[in-house]
């Protein structure tokens, strides 16, 4: 099946700089896709020559079966979404909405049916005449929103939609947008470098890095099977501790004076020097998994619902990130522990990768 | 026992705070007397001798009230120096603001090398306080009777003067003023135009405008307070203006502050009540102009800032 | 008298250029040529002008004829003088003014700012006008003599540059942040002499050299004030030079732009983004 949106080696190179490279992806109809990573990753270069704001150097972008590479932006019927809201200052919230409707001549009544369920949608009905500057930072965004949908257009294209709001008003607002994108079934591109934000709305998550793809996948993937060191970093949190392959077929490695064994793949010939990566969630603070070290607390640090844990051992430094209970007997600074792992909850990686 | 010592430590935290917020009188006595050099200079060198004109302007010979002088100002004499004035003022406000509006534009918006940007702004600091003698005789040896264009222009057969130009004329003044105007509009206008944000014209052509109606439709709207405003500020400064004036026409033509400096020298209107009364109606119609101003740049303000 | 009123940012934060469509740059230029020949010509025409003061050559005699003329020299050095005086009472008044309304007396900057721009609202000729009617008649007698009128002219000046002297020194207030910066030196154990002193006046430096050096341009050349308060100052001799001379005259226009270039380019050289120190 023809993807709906399909960028195919795309590459933009600036003055003194390659910004995006070797872009491939193929989006589907109606689905939500982020593009995630660090600044200056080319997350929203990409984006904007998916609305036309920028022309791509190399490569082509393919909307609907129409190619659009070298499309003016003003004719892609695509839906851009500002970080910053951009809306027109001296208009009224209806007009905004309005603003493409009237562009394209569409009939009055038509146009104000449209603005009136738009604004329903976003749960702004009686806001209609208000300006831009008399509404806060999370229903300014909304209308941008709204104003982006009323066109109808072919993809939504959100560029850091929430980095300008408070944290509160970020996290509503994240669920109100795939609700609506949900709704209506549009397809989606977000950019963020929020990568809780990512994890939690997409279907599929970008994570790029200095211009390019470092892995695509829904976020559960993404996460617990990271493609590159540079995702298994960037994407949630890591431990990582000095080990030696001691028997690569079998999977055992020498973590300190103790041996671990992992079920991952490893390359590396015995008695190569390798990373060990942990999630620290997967940690336990007990001899009951597969692998045993041993450690001293270093801190304790008390997050709510989580009790995050730092553990000397040998090899390295591990955090374990420990479900919070009533009766939970903290563990004290100082004090000998043991730490436990899955063999499946760990993986290699090779000394040279970033 | 915890409700006592927190309700005794709150009333001590009262008392110190209340002993506080009075605050040692000394301190708002010196804050006074700083800012007392600054009125009273300014009463002396700025609001003493406005006062002073509208005071003599309601006086008459004998010392009493009367509205008379301000009667007179509907005068031949006074209504024809104001009448130019005030022509004066409205086209070089216009033909400045247009076409400097059309330069901060090029400038900003045009795709132009920055260098040019800060040549012209460089430049339009230097012009537009090149007013005066120098900007008069720089103009003169240009397109006065014998200057090098009007030559130039002899050369290739067009006699200037004959076929009715000249310097000494409204049109010549329009010409020369136009020299301190667009600098004026261009530096007043730049930061506006920088206030366009990016995003505006991006969004507005993600929704399928051309650049002709986001122009129409978002940029012109958003700068028109700006635009208005700065040009009445050009009226304003073309109407007080007087030594271009002078160092042009020597009080050839009739032009309202000109009016008032041969009253200064000497009573040309033979009536001193009236000649307070058009320096006061100046004023008041600078004070109009500038009012106007402020209220379109703040709005402006808002939108840009 | 013109309202130069928005200080000179050569350089400022320039937003990235906008690539827009060929036609426009073209009209772009258009716009910028047509400016330039309006602007260039007359200055063109009077450096030519000012270089043929000997028959069928071009030499600088108009040039040194003018800087030899006594009378050049004289109007020169009192302008000069004058301006500086203007400054200095502008700056001894300002600067105090625009500190104690920014952290003690907030309420009253509409109130002064409004005093600041009435040079706006009155034009110079009415200014020296109402100076005189004040200042011509006992008790106030200033104007009897060359050097009280002098009095009057220097304290005219100054209040004309109260506009471009409080928005000088009241954005460079703002910049420096003078509130905390005041905070930080009391909780250490300054006064207010020492604040001003080490504080204040050191870090307006810049916004103080501007606002002198708009009051500067101004005075120099300044024609309507001296005329009418009988100074012999460089306006006025410009004037006469006019009058009676052919070439001197223009030699006098391009030294005076010059000099305004000079002032001008002075400010935009101080004002100058500098590169801010991120770690």
């Amino acid at each position: 099946m023809t993807p709906f949106l399909s960028l195919n080696g795309v590459r933009k190179e600036f003055a003194k700089s390659v910004a995006v490279e070797g872009f491939h992806l193929d989006v589907a109809e109606g689905e939500f896709v982020s593009f995630l990573g660090p600044s200056g990753c080319g997350k929203t270069t990409t984006l904007r020559m998916i609305a036309g704001f920028e022309t791509p150097t190399e490569g082509r972008i393919k909307l609907a079966g129409e190619d659009i590479t070298y499309s003016k932006p003003n004719q892609r019927n695509v839906g851009m979404v500002f970080q910053s809201y951009a809306l027109f200052p001296n208009m009224t919230v209806a007009h905004n909405v309005a603003f493409g409707l009237r562009v394209r001549k569409e009939e009055a009544s038509a146009r104000d049916e449209r603005v009136v369920q738009l604004l329903e949608l976003i749960h702004l009905p009686d806001k209609g005449d208000a300006y831009p500057h008399e509404l806060s930072g999370g229903q300014q965004q909304r209308v941008a929103l709204a104003r982006a949908l009323a066109i109808r257009p072919k993809v939504l294209l959100l560029d850091e939609p929430l980095s300008a709001l408070d944290a509160k008003i970020r996290d509503e607002l994240r669920y109100e947008i795939r609700r609506i994108q949900q709704e209506l079934n549009i397809t989606t591109i977000y950019v963020t470098h929020d990568q809780e934000e990512a994890l939690a709305l997409s279907d599929r998550v970008v994570v790029m890095s200095r211009g390019r793809i470092e892995q695509v996948g829904p976020p559960f993937e993404v996460y617990n099977t990271p493609a590159t060191a540079f995702v298994a970093s960037f994407v949630g949190q890591l431990n990582r501790l000095n080990a030696v392959v001691k028997d690569n077929t079998n999977g055992v490695l020498r973590v300190g004076d103790s041996e671990v064994r992992t079920t991952s793949p490893v390359d590396a010939p015995a008695g190569s020097d390798v990373f060990l990566m942990l999630r620290p969630e997967e940690l336990t603070l007990d001899d009951q998994a597969d692998n045993v070290l041993t450690g001293n607390v270093d801190s304790v640090t008390f997050l709510g619902s989580i009790v995050r844990v730092q553990v000397a051992v040998n090899g390295g430094r591990l955090t374990a990130d420990l479900f919070n209970e009533r009766l939970l007997l903290l563990p004290v600074a100082g004090e000998s522990t043991l730490v436990s792992f899955p063999a499946h909850a760990c993986w290699v990686m090779s000394r040279e990768s970033r | 026992m915890e409700a006592v010592d927190t309700e005794t430590e709150r009333v001590k935290v009262g008392g110190a705070q209340a002993k506080r917020r009075k605050g040692p009188p000394r301190t708002r006595l010196v804050s006074w007397l700083g800012v007392l050099p600054f009125f009273l200079f300014s009463a002396a060198f700025l609001i003493g001798p406005a006062v002073i004109l509208f005071y003599r302007s309601l006086e008459d010979p004998e010392g009493g009230f009367t509205l008379q002088f301000w009667g007179q100002l509907t005068s031949d004499t006074v209504m024809r120096a104001y009448g130019m004035s005030v022509r004066l003022s409205l086209t070089t406000a216009l033909v400045g603001g247009v076409f400097g509006f059309l330069l901060a534009w090029a400038v900003s918006l045009g795709a132009l090398p920055r260098a040019v940007r800060s040549a012209l702004t460089t430049f339009s600091g230097v012009a537009s306080n090149f007013a005066g003698v120098p900007l008069a005789a720089a103009f003169i040896f240009t397109l006065g009777r014998v200057g090098v264009i009007t030559a130039v222009f002899e050369l290739l057969g067009v006699d200037l003067y004959r076929s009715g130009f000249s310097l000494y004329s409204f049109w010549g003044l329009v010409l020369v003023y136009l020299y301190f105007q667009f600098p004026l509009m261009v530096l007043v206008m730049l930061p506006g135009l920088d206030g366009l944000r990016r995003e505006w014209r991006e969004a507005a052509e993600n929704l399928g405008a051309t650049p002709r109606q986001y122009w129409r439709k978002v940029a012109l709207p958003v700068l028109m307070p700006s635009i208005l405003g700065t040009m009445i500020l050009l009226f304003g400064n073309a109407f007080g203006a007087h030594a271009t004036a002078y160092a042009l026409t020597g009080g050839l033509l009739p032009l309202a502050t000109l009016l008032i400096g041969q009253q200064i020298s000497g009573d040309v209107l033979n009536n001193p009540g009236l000649g307070y009364a058009v320096a006061v109606g100046m004023v008041m119609i600078m004070a109009i102009a500038i009012g106007i101003y402020t209220v379109l740049q703040r709005r402006s303000e808002r939108w840009l800032g | 008298m013109t309202i130069s009123t928005a200080p000179v940012q050569v350089g400022a934060e320039i937003p990235p250029a906008e690539p827009p469509g060929k036609r426009n740059r073209l009209f772009a230029w258009l716009i910028v040529l047509a400016g330039a020949v309006y602007f260039l010509l007359p200055l063109v025409t009077t450096g030519y002008w000012s270089l043929r003061a000997v028959k069928d050559t071009l030499g600088f005699e108009a040039y040194r004829r003018v800087f030899a003329d006594p009378a050049f020299v004289e109007s020169f050095t009192e302008s000069v003088a004058n301006a500086i005086a203007a400054i200095i009472v502008s700056l001894l008044i300002i600067v105090p003014t625009a500190y104690w309304v920014t952290l003690r007396l907030p309420r009253l900057r509409p109130v002064v700012e409004f005093i600041t721009l009435l040079p706006f609202v009155i034009p110079a000729v009415v200014l020296v006008f109402g100076l005189i009617r004040i200042y011509g008649r006992p008790p106030l007698l200033l104007t009897r003599t060359y050097e009280s009128s002098r009095i009057l002219l220097v304290g005219a000046y100054a209040a004309l540059s109260f506009p471009y002297m409080y928005r000088s020194v009241d954005n460079g207030l703002r910049a420096m942040d003078v509130r905390t910066l005041t905070e930080a030196a009391q909780s250490l154990g300054a006064n207010w002499a020492t604040i001003l002193r080490k504080v204040i006046f050191p870090n307006l430096r810049v916004a103080l050299l501007s606002g002198a050096l708009l009051t500067f341009a101004i005075v120099i050349g300044e024609l309507t004030v001296a005329l009418f308060l009988a100074q012999h100052t460089f306006g006025p001799f410009m004037a006469n030079l006019t009058r009676s001379k052919v070439y001197e005259p223009a030699a006098m226009a391009l030294v005076a732009f010059g000099l305004t270039w000079a002032a001008m380019g002075l400010i935009a050289f101080l004002t100058r983004p500098r590169r801010k120190v991120t770690r």
